[in-house]
């Protein structure tokens, strides 16, 4: 280890970190509007991976390019998903409900993948996937620029519509308190739905990058969605601008850990991380803390 | 007379709200004591303090002698201080009965939780008497979540009474019931008062507290503005300026 | 309960008693093992996340656990392959249950939709410890003493072994169900707050009921590892067992005593059939994923709930009465 090889994996990691940070805004918005805690996640980003690998494969589109049709695509799914199942969920337990609905969503899709693409790893191809430029003497792979300017963008424009449109106001007012917001004449219910659609559609994006920087297949949802239910939760639940810090953060320390002792231990760090700082702080680095009493 | 809950200097903020500021308040053995102030004066967050739900920065809490200022919820229970809630919480999927049983054993390691079964012959007899005191007995078997809710604030009484605490803290028991209901709790609350019970009463319905308490105490940004008899209270000038001229009407008291 | 209800308790027993005597294909009772084995697990998650509302999406780290207990010990004392391998099944419940200490110290500071993510977390820092450490093996494993016991009868040992480890979990759940205890846990579901505000010590309440339910999952996994005679880390530590146990649950119902015994009757011997069968994991993921969405979306309080509903309106209308919402107790059945 030498300290070029730790600035290396830092740049790496911010670089790969906002691509999590991205996918993790997702599950962390929808988890603010709607209480709904969406396991499937992980697997809507495979999802969005195999649709920009058929049509890389079977129809010659650019990745990029592809996102054209696979991020209005998953947007259209989780609109389809959010009306037809989640929105039935309600009562006690609904947080715990969601999680077992959108796990048992997660299974269909999973074997649906499974039949469709087989179970053999594949990766994203691409003239930007394997080759590098030297930045500041520092080789860094096109596509881990690419995806971090696709991030940027991605959550330059979800920061645009919530700050700067009329519909963002509603989304922040019902983050911030569903029944106030309702009281005030919103209609939470649409938010809800159209705010299920975009945690789902950046996905498509976070997938194709993720299917460009790693071999998958459809079990591979599982590792992705662990890490970013552990993003949010560091962040503090509900909170975007925790689940961006986060992503950052942990992805970082992930690939420094991996430099330091070696790639095996790097993963295990990154939960080791969630399981110390809960039980330092149980409501995340930067939550607040829960409200107890009523 | 001697003092049997005392709060002293109690300090107490969240994040930048001073919810708490130097608040002491005593409770004599025997009396009904009421703890008036406008919205966000801090009433509520006094309450979670001597309960044990929320640490205080600085002060003390002593009850029957023994400091509790960090005791736990349930320690607090177990020591003999029961309280109901501003909005009313039983155990909505178990019934009624059952709901009686949870606050039944005050004294018992939770071990003995393990060994034992649900209820006991005399422990049931005492939850129903108690249950027929609020005068919902026929309801025992009912699961709670399906009870009104005049039904479930006196099943909050009946289950603070059951484990038979020495003082009890009402967080508005009169709030959002009917006229009917209100003096029904207020007789139960006298006929409680006469067997030796103590109470501490937070209310907004000026009537209750003057018809029923022995002293009052006016809080106001999160102090003890003055206290006395009900009398001495109504015609106290700063008392109507605290309600009149406060600038905080929002109501900071659930802690967040 | 009444001597009629036991009398079908009894029955039922009876009849997992005689499985193994009249059906002798190895292929059948391997299957009444495993479905046997996640009876058990599936009872002993619910005593603690069905009564107390935690869901806890680890519990494959208490059978992983189990599974290592049963593997080290057996390697580390050079044991025979032989039936004595069996006292190591109630020591892998042990460890489980001591594991589950520490894990629940930090796992249950927290409220309960942190607590389901935390399991989680805590889940993967097992698996990827057991990949990772040498004394686990390593992705290859461990491998157990070989017993040489006769094909046709081998499984018979381990399918009454199981069958001890579901009446087991079954009673404990039973007798926490109404135990004060139990009562306790109901309550901290409903309101936690509340519940200390009574003199519930929540925490310490919580706890005993999570060590407490690790210990027959743990059993568990010691038994599957004795039975297949060979462990590896990923299959131990399966993130589809942590989420199969809590479907299980839930399918049949969750808090009330027989829903995962049943549930797990129907699911994993299902499971076992259709891959037996078909050998088509993932036509059984589908299956498997759409069944369960329907239930939970459309019989929110589980099959065995929603039966007992529309049996109760049946014989309310037969009898003329007039239901009162059918305001049927999931925590209240026994």
């Amino acid at each position: 280890m030498n300290g070029t090889a730790l600035i290396h994996s830092i740049i790496d990691g911010i670089l790969t970190g906002s691509v999590y940070a991205l996918m993790a805004t997702g599950l962390t918005l929808i988890f603010g509007v709607m209480n709904i805690i969406n396991v499937a996640q992980g697997i809507f980003v495979i999802l969005g991976a195999y649709l920009s690998y058929a049509l890389s494969v079977h129809f010659g589109i650019d990745l990029f390019v592809g996102l054209a049709i696979t991020i209005p695509t998953l947007f259209l799914v989780g609109i389809v998903v959010e009306r037809v199942f989640l929105s039935r969920i309600k009562g006690p337990e609904k947080v715990v409900m969601s999680i077992l609905v959108t796990y048992a969503i997660s299974l269909v899709i999973e074997g649906i993948l499974n039949m469709v693409f087989s179970v053999n790893y594949v990766e994203l191809q691409a003239w930007y996937v394997d080759r590098s430029v030297r930045v500041f003497g520092y080789w860094l792979p096109y596509i881990y620029l690419l995806g971090f300017a696709l991030a940027v963008v991605l959550l330059g424009a979800l920061y645009f519509m919530l700050y700067r449109t009329r519909f963002g106001a509603s989304v922040r007012a019902s983050l911030a308190d569903q029944t106030s917001a309702a009281l005030v004449g919103i209609n939470v219910k649409n938010v809800s739905t159209i705010c299920f659609g975009i945690g789902i559609a950046v996905t498509a994006a976070g997938g194709m990058i993720y299917g460009a920087t790693n071999a998958f297949n459809a079990s591979s949802s599982y590792d992705l969605i662990s890490r970013l239910l552990v993003i949010i939760v560091l962040g503090g639940m509900g909170s975007i601008g925790g689940a961006l810090a986060a992503g950052v953060f942990m992805i970082t320390v992930e690939d420094m850990v991996s430099v330091i002792w070696g790639p095996v231990w790097s993963s295990l760090t990154f939960f080791l991380i969630l399981v110390i700082i809960l039980s330092v702080r149980p409501q995340g680095i930067f939550g607040k803390l829960e409200a107890r009493l009523a | 007379m001697t003092n049997l809950l005392k709060v002293e200097g109690v300090t107490r903020a969240f994040g930048g709200l001073q919810a708490l500021s130097g608040c002491s308040l005593s409770v004599e053995k025997g009396s009904i004591a009421g703890l008036i102030g406008p919205n966000g004066s801090g009433k509520t967050t006094l309450f979670n303090v001597i309960t044990g739900y929320v640490k205080p920065d600085a002060g003390t809490v002593t009850f029957d002698g023994r400091d509790i200022t960090s005791a736990r919820p349930s320690q607090v229970f177990t020591l003999g201080v029961g309280r109901t809630f501003q909005i009313t919480r039983i155990f909505a999927r178990i019934t009624v009965l059952e709901n009686m049983l949870v606050a039944s054993q005050r004294q018992e390691g939770w071990l003995r939780g393990l060994t034992r079964s649900k209820s006991s012959t005399q422990e049931v007899a005492a939850a129903m008497e108690w249950l027929d005191f609020v005068g919902i007995a026929r309801l025992a078997s009912l699961q709670a979540g399906a009870l009104s809710f005049g039904q479930r604030k006196l099943l909050e009484l009946a289950y603070v009474l059951v484990a038979d605490p020495d003082v009890i803290l009402l967080d508005e028991p009169a709030g959002g019931v009917n006229l009917t209901l209100i003096n029904e709790i207020a007789e139960k609350i006298r006929s409680l008062n006469k067997e030796g019970k103590t109470f501490l009463i937070v209310e907004h319905n000026m009537e209750f507290v003057m018809q029923i308490c022995d002293a009052v105490t006016v809080m106001h940004q999160g102090v003890d503005l003055v206290s006395g008899t009900p009398e001495e209270i109504r015609n106290n000038p700063d008392v109507l300026d605290a309600y009149l001229g406060g600038p905080d009407d929002d109501d900071v008291d659930v802690a967040s | 309960m009444s001597r009629f209800k036991h009398g079908w308790w009894l029955l039922a027993l009876a009849i997992f008693i005689a499985y193994p005597l009249v059906e002798t294909n190895p292929a059948y009772t391997t299957i009444g093992i495993f479905t046997l084995i996640f009876m058990a697990c599936a009872t002993s998650w619910n005593m603690f996340s069905g009564y107390s509302g935690y869901v806890n999406l680890g519990s494959a780290v208490f059978y992983g656990s189990g599974a290592y207990t049963m593997a080290l010990f057996a390697n580390h004392l050079h044991m025979a392959g032989n039936g004595d391998l069996f006292w190591l099944v109630p020591l892998g419940g042990v460890v489980a249950s001591i594991i589950a200490i520490p894990v629940g110290l930090v796992a249950l500071r927290v409220r309960r939709h942190t607590f389901v993510v935390i399991t989680i977390a805590i889940f993967f820092v097992f698996q990827l410890s057991a990949i990772n450490f040498s004394f686990t093996g390593g992705t290859s494993g461990m491998q157990l003493p070989f017993i040489p016991w006769f094909i046709t009868n081998y499984n018979v040992p381990f399918y009454y072994v199981a069958l001890g480890i579901v009446v087991f979990a079954a009673l404990l759940s039973a007798v926490v169900r109404r135990s004060r205890f139990g009562l306790q846990l109901l309550a901290i579901r409903d309101d936690e707050d509340r519940a200390a505000g009574l003199g519930v010590r929540v925490f310490a309440v919580k706890l005993t009921g999570f060590a407490l339910s690790a210990f027959a999952v743990g059993m568990g996994g010691a038994l599957y590892a004795m039975f297949i005679g060979q462990i590896y880390p990923q299959f131990v530590f399966d993130p589809i067992f942590d989420i199969s146990i809590a479907l299980m649950a839930i399918f049949g119902g969750l808090g009330t005593f027989i829903g995962p015994l049943l549930g797990a009757l129907v699911l994993e011997s299902t499971q076992q059939l259709l891959t037996l069968k078909y050998s088509n994991g993932s036509l059984y993921l589908i299956i498997f994923g759409g069944v369960f969405l329907i239930v939970i979306l459309f019989m929110p309080q589980g099959v065995v709930v929603a039966i007992r509903d529309a049996w109760a309106r049946r014989a309310a209308r037969r009898d003329g009465r007039v239901t009162v919402g059918a305001t049927v107790n999931p925590g209240a059945t026994s």
